[in-house]
């Protein structure tokens, strides 16, 4: 069966004056129907862009998509129309951002806003619409539905604010869902009510549901699968068990060793990656992880663009990018 | 001497050691006014409403909790950068909500800051050299060419490299800024610091580098900390004893273990619990005790128990005139003492 979105070699740059930003640098992945892929990566590592690149949502200038394709449901992404794009945009995938306040217009009630989505794509008319925005208000927990219709987002907590986020995005029953980001600008128990409402609906809905997130709690709770990301690239790949029980990648093994973790019984110091990750507009040839790597001394990887590391299949389902000396384990 | 052995070693000390910092019934309150030609004041946003703790020498104290409960607040409050409204803070023997002018000015060599912003929290057209040295001018210490040295040194303690005192905050990432950020602190030998969510605003590799960073030099300087933060598994790995706030409160204090393995009042399991662990085997059999709500204005608090209103035994709970105080319920662990809130 095919899978519901297939990116296939996807590139993205930035042409800026200091330089051309590889931000998605050579990505390739996919995501089934109903299932929860986590894209984890630190900041700069490009999964926000690949996000956007998927709903052509790159400023251009300065960015744009060059090269790879975009396959959804069948349809080639890269090559639909902006007309066929906008049909796709909010009906059949949607976004949720991380920033709710600044996502929501401050003039437009909620009420306006939610129906927005369901008259264009559904053609909706106005009682109809209004019918649903009450439902949806309802569906995502928000107490008196019928008057939080006619307020104005600055009326609205933020956590109360990415509900109707989440409403907003799922109103028209799209088939994948991006959240990127969703709950990192919000308080720990309120990203929990946050995160178990996208859990419950996107499963009774039946949502694919693409996270991207640098916190690898979030990652552990809610994914099924999920794709690591340093520089631009993919380094790992597999199912959330596999990864954390697994790790392959140095990258992603230092990741996981330097988070503190609430259920540590000894105070055991933190490990660390050393130094940083690398400036993007810099062409990054060979492995891009080893200035870091602690095997750096003994790392054979060519330095051609041509012998990049690949992703290799080490175990059913679980991917990792093929630099000897990043594989091994200390 | 190990690092490993060096923080037991510290932890164990905190366990006998004297107080340096007491707080006992501070209240911060922030006057809103209103008025056209005269500004009238209407209400106070009840951002601390009466606290009490103490902080061993030698010891970390984490203060844990979500926006708005008071935690930075707090911190503030107890350096004097905010005079509380009431209560006493009393630092080493002296009170410090009695002095002003210089003689305030001295003590604050004793106690310094770390900020959460690694961005505002460095005046951008001050060169490391000039951050670094400034709290020295002030207080008069390391004059002439002892300056440098110890401008070199404290730059090398923090993990900078001396030749980059000439540069400018901008040239940096955030995470070696907020290494400036701890230079700076730390240029005055002083013996106590607030960390005020110190790498909340660092990327997940980085904040491992500073948390360990801050724990070396604790060891090495002899340092006693308020730690502030919401992310309570960084707090639990830093802290000996864990403070929970809520809405101006605090409803639980214990040593970091305990409060981990044994959480009484309903707020700190609902924490515990929001808390996503890196795990997904551990995750798929954890409780989620998920709160109903959102954090009630400190404007309005609710009377009495303020987490009554989130708490699921809202329906049975008498708590609405007293406010609970602290109650020791096991020794060294503390609960504030709702009834309902401190049962299952």
């Amino acid at each position: 069966m095919a899978r519901l979105l297939e990116v296939e070699d996807l590139q993205t740059y930035f042409f800026t004056d200091e330089g051309t930003v590889r931000a998605v640098d050579g990505v390739s992945w996919g995501i089934d129907e109903g299932e929860t892929l986590a894209l984890v990566g630190e900041s700069g590592c490009g999964k926000s862009v690949t996000a956007m690149s998927i709903l052509r949502l790159i400023p251009n200038p300065p960015g744009r998509i060059v090269g790879g394709s975009i396959t959804f449901d069948g349809l080639d992404l890269l090559s639909v129309s902006d007309a066929e794009m906008r049909a796709i945009r909010g009906n059949r995938i949607a976004m949720i951002f991380q920033e709710p306040m600044t996502s929501l217009n401050p003039v437009l009630t909620i009420g306006q806003q939610i129906r927005e989505a369901v008259q264009l794509h559904l053609g909706m008319n106005d009682d109809e619409a209004n019918q649903k925005a009450v439902e949806l208000l309802q569906m995502v927990g928000i107490p008196e539905a019928e008057q939080r219709i006619q307020d104005y987002p600055h009326q609205f907590s933020g956590g109360m604010r990415q509900r109707v986020m989440i409403a907003m995005a799922l109103s028209c029953d799209p088939k994948l869902l991006i959240a990127d980001e969703p709950t990192t600008a919000l308080d720990v128990t309120i990203q929990a009510q946050i995160l178990e409402i996208m859990a419950n609906l996107s499963s009774e809905l039946g949502t694919a549901v693409l996270v991207i997130t640098h916190n690898l709690g979030v990652v552990a709770r809610y994914a099924d699968r999920v794709n690591v990301m340093y520089a631009g690239q993919i380094v790992e790949s597999g199912s959330a068990v596999d990864i954390f029980k697994n790790p392959q990648h140095a990258y992603t093994r230092g990741l996981m060793a330097s988070v503190p973790r609430l259920d540590d019984t000894e105070h055991t110091r933190l490990a660390t990656i050393e130094g940083q990750p690398p400036l993007l507009v810099q062409e990054i040839n060979g492995c891009s992880f080893r200035p870091r790597c602690t095997r750096e001394s003994g790392c054979n990887c060519s330095t051609t663009k041509e012998n990049n590391p690949k992703l290799v299949e080490v175990e059913a389902g679980h991917w990792v990018a093929d630099c000897p000396c990043c594989m091994t384990s200390d | 001497m190990t690092t490993e052995s060096a923080t037991t070693q510290g932890q164990s000390d905190a366990k006998t050691g004297e107080t340096l910092l007491s707080v006992k019934g501070m209240k911060m309150y922030f006057p809103v006014t209103s008025g056209l030609f005269v500004q009238r004041k209407v209400a106070d946003v009840r951002a601390v409403d009466g606290i009490s703790f103490d902080v061993k020498k030698g010891e970390t104290l984490g203060l844990v909790g979500e926006s708005g409960c008071g935690k930075s607040t707090t911190g503030r409050a107890i350096l004097q950068l905010h005079r509380p409204t009431e209560g006493s803070v009393n630092f080493d023997g002296t009170e410090l909500t009695e002095l002003k002018g210089a003689g305030l000015r001295r003590f604050r060599r004793r106690m310094q800051m770390i900020f959460q912003d690694p961005f505002s929290s460095l005046n951008p057209r001050m060169s490391v050299a000039q951050i670094i040295s400034e709290p020295l001018a002030i207080h008069g210490l390391y004059k002439g060419a002892e300056r440098r040295d110890r401008l070199d040194y404290i730059l090398n303690a923090v993990g900078l490299n001396p030749t980059y005192a000439r540069r400018y905050p901008h040239e940096f990432s955030g995470g070696q800024r907020q290494r400036i950020g701890i230079g700076r602190a730390l240029a005055v030998e002083p013996d106590f610091i607030v960390c005020d969510e110190p790498v909340s605003a660092l990327d997940v590799s980085i904040q491992a580098q500073v948390v360990n960073l801050l724990e070396d030099l604790q060891t090495q300087f002899d340092l006693t900390y308020l730690f502030i933060a919401h992310d309570l598994s960084v707090v639990k790995h830093i802290s000996d004893r864990i403070a929970v706030m809520y809405l101006g409160h605090i409803v639980e204090l214990a040593e970091s273990e305990e409060l981990y393995l044994n959480p009484v009042h309903a707020y700190t399991r609902a924490l515990l619990s929001a808390i996503p662990i890196p795990d997904p085997i551990v995750e798929r059999d954890r409780e989620r005790i998920i709160l109903e709500g959102d954090v009630p204005s400190p404007l309005n608090p609710p009377k009495g128990c303020v987490f009554r209103t989130r708490c699921t035994k809202k329906d049975q709970c008498k708590c609405s005139d007293t406010v609970p105080v602290l109650e020791e319920v096991e020794p060294g662990h503390w609960v504030a003492n709702c009834s309902c809130c401190m049962t299952k």
